[in-house]
């Protein structure tokens, strides 16, 4: 079947079948390989991508039921070629990832949470990520990336003269 | 781990749906998918057809209705949980919604795809079952009404009639000054499947009595349960610590609980009484307007 999906702020056109999950259509049709397949039946979180700003997995939906949605994968959060988000760039500073698997959904997990609430305490990121497995940093450095881009986002690391 | 091969249909509204369902023998209904998609990729389900209910407008909505608040059964568990009306009518499913799966699976997962999949474990069957929910069933060109208690016939079996579709959820509000509410579960990680859940809402009386209760205890037995007894028991009292412990432990005292290589019978039984008694102790409190009690 023939679908389109609104992947990145672009409608792309795709053949796939019924069966094909959101996920396997990204990284096997869009070649968008961000979306990383980790068990494949929603345990732990890596295939996570933002679905109308909501972190959701991509491999617990069909790609057809995604058609008409907008859709967020980590190739569409930096600002431009060779660059990075705040979030991202917060991740590098912190030390937050280690073999990077987890990474991009992490990252992603973060957007949606600082979206719906830029002034995040301990506990919410916590709750944020507490949907996504990581099995190198003890999460320990991806909550303080959290907060981090978090303060960022709010304004928080200007220069102290031009802080209300 | 990729689900078998099946067709694909979206439809617009749920006749169409019921229609479908009634001419394909292997077809089943998907909405929030949180527990069918991966019940597909491990080949535990194969259905032929997957009939999309998600676009159905109609069916998403949280609104009073006379003395219920009445819930579209794909409305998505995130929205029940960001409602200022169900925090208002509803504190008891309110405090339930955030234990079902986490964030991510809330996003997608729906208030009926959780109640007709009858998990015993899951938080918005006992609920419904606490509050006495009723489940509007649309099959066949007609509409009808089955009682949460009339529903759930076994783990993951329910009496929702062939070719019918689960239309809406109404739960009945209690009014009242003095309204209380307690929630607790135990797994092994927080947003797991619970091996015990507790349900309690009080209506308290000015002299302090208790006017109405309500007791439900899910993941223990094949469907979430009622503590009749216990209710009887209690209505009336001031729901002193001990009498709430001597009747709820009365009335899990014969109970045949499950048992899995997490938690065995025993063990659910005695976390049963312990959340139970903790609820009302819980609800009790809210209801009088004082901070939960450290446990």
């Amino acid at each position: 079947m023939r679908i389109k999906l609104d992947i990145n702020g672009t409608v792309q056109e795709v053949d796939t079948e019924p069966r094909t999950t959101l996920l396997d259509c990204l990284r096997d049709n869009l070649n968008l390989k961000g979306a990383h397949a980790g068990c494949e039946h929603g345990v732990c979180g890596a295939c996570t991508v933002l679905f109308d700003g909501e972190a959701v997995r991509s491999c617990l939906m069909f790609a057809a039921q995604a058609e008409g949605t907008p859709i967020v994968t980590i190739e569409g959060v930096s600002p431009g070629p060779g660059e990075l988000s705040p979030i991202q760039d917060a991740f590098c500073e912190t030390h937050g990832m280690q073999c990077g698997y987890c990474t991009p959904a992490m990252v992603l997990v973060a957007h949606a949470l600082l979206a719906d609430n830029p002034n995040p305490k301990r506990e919410d990121i916590v709750d944020a990520i507490s949907g996504n497995l990581c099995r190198c940093t003890g999460y320990a450095q991806i909550i303080d990336a959290i907060a981090l881009a978090a303060e960022r986002l709010r304004g928080d690391n200007r220069p102290a003269e031009l802080r209300s | 781990m990729k689900a078998a091969p099946f067709e694909y249909s979206r439809v617009a509204d749920i006749d169409e749906a019921c229609a479908l369902l009634a001419t394909d023998d292997g077809a089943r209904v998907i909405a929030g998918g949180q527990t069918l998609v991966p019940m597909m990729a491990m080949r535990l389900a194969r259905p032929t057809r997957l009939i999309d209910i998600n676009r159905i407008a109609a069916l998403s909505y949280i609104r009073l209705e006379d003395d219920a608040l009445a819930i579209g059964a794909t409305t998505r568990q995130s929205l029940v949980e960001r409602s200022a009306l169900v925090k208002e009518t509803l504190p008891l499913l309110a405090h339930a919604v955030p234990h079902i799966g986490h964030a991510a699976t809330r996003a997608r997962g729906t208030v009926g795809g959780s109640i007709a999949n009858a998990d015993p474990a899951a938080e918005l069957p006992l609920i419904a079952i606490t509050l006495d929910a009723t489940f509007n069933v649309r099959g066949g060109g007609k509409t009808s009404d089955i009682a949460a208690r009339d529903f759930f016939v076994g783990p993951m079996v329910t009496a929702l009639p062939e070719g019918a579709i689960l239309a809406a959820v109404r739960f009945p509000v209690w009014r009242g000054d003095r309204i209380g509410v307690g929630f607790h579960e135990v797994n092994a990680r927080r947003s797991d499947f619970a091996f015990v859940s507790a349900a309690a809402q009080v209506a308290m009386k000015a002299d302090g009595t208790c006017e109405r209760i309500a007791i439900g205890v899910g993941a223990v037995t094949d469907f979430p349960m009622r503590l009749d007894s216990a209710e009887q028991a209690l209505q009336g009292t001031a729901l002193d610590d001990d009498a709430v412990r001597a009747a709820v432990s009365q009335a899990l005292a014969g109970i045949e609980a499950l048992e899995d290589l997490h938690a065995s019978a025993t063990y659910r039984q005695r976390v049963a009484i312990k959340l139970a008694t903790r609820a009302i102790i819980d609800a009790r409190e809210h209801a009088h307007g004082r901070p939960p009690h450290a446990h």
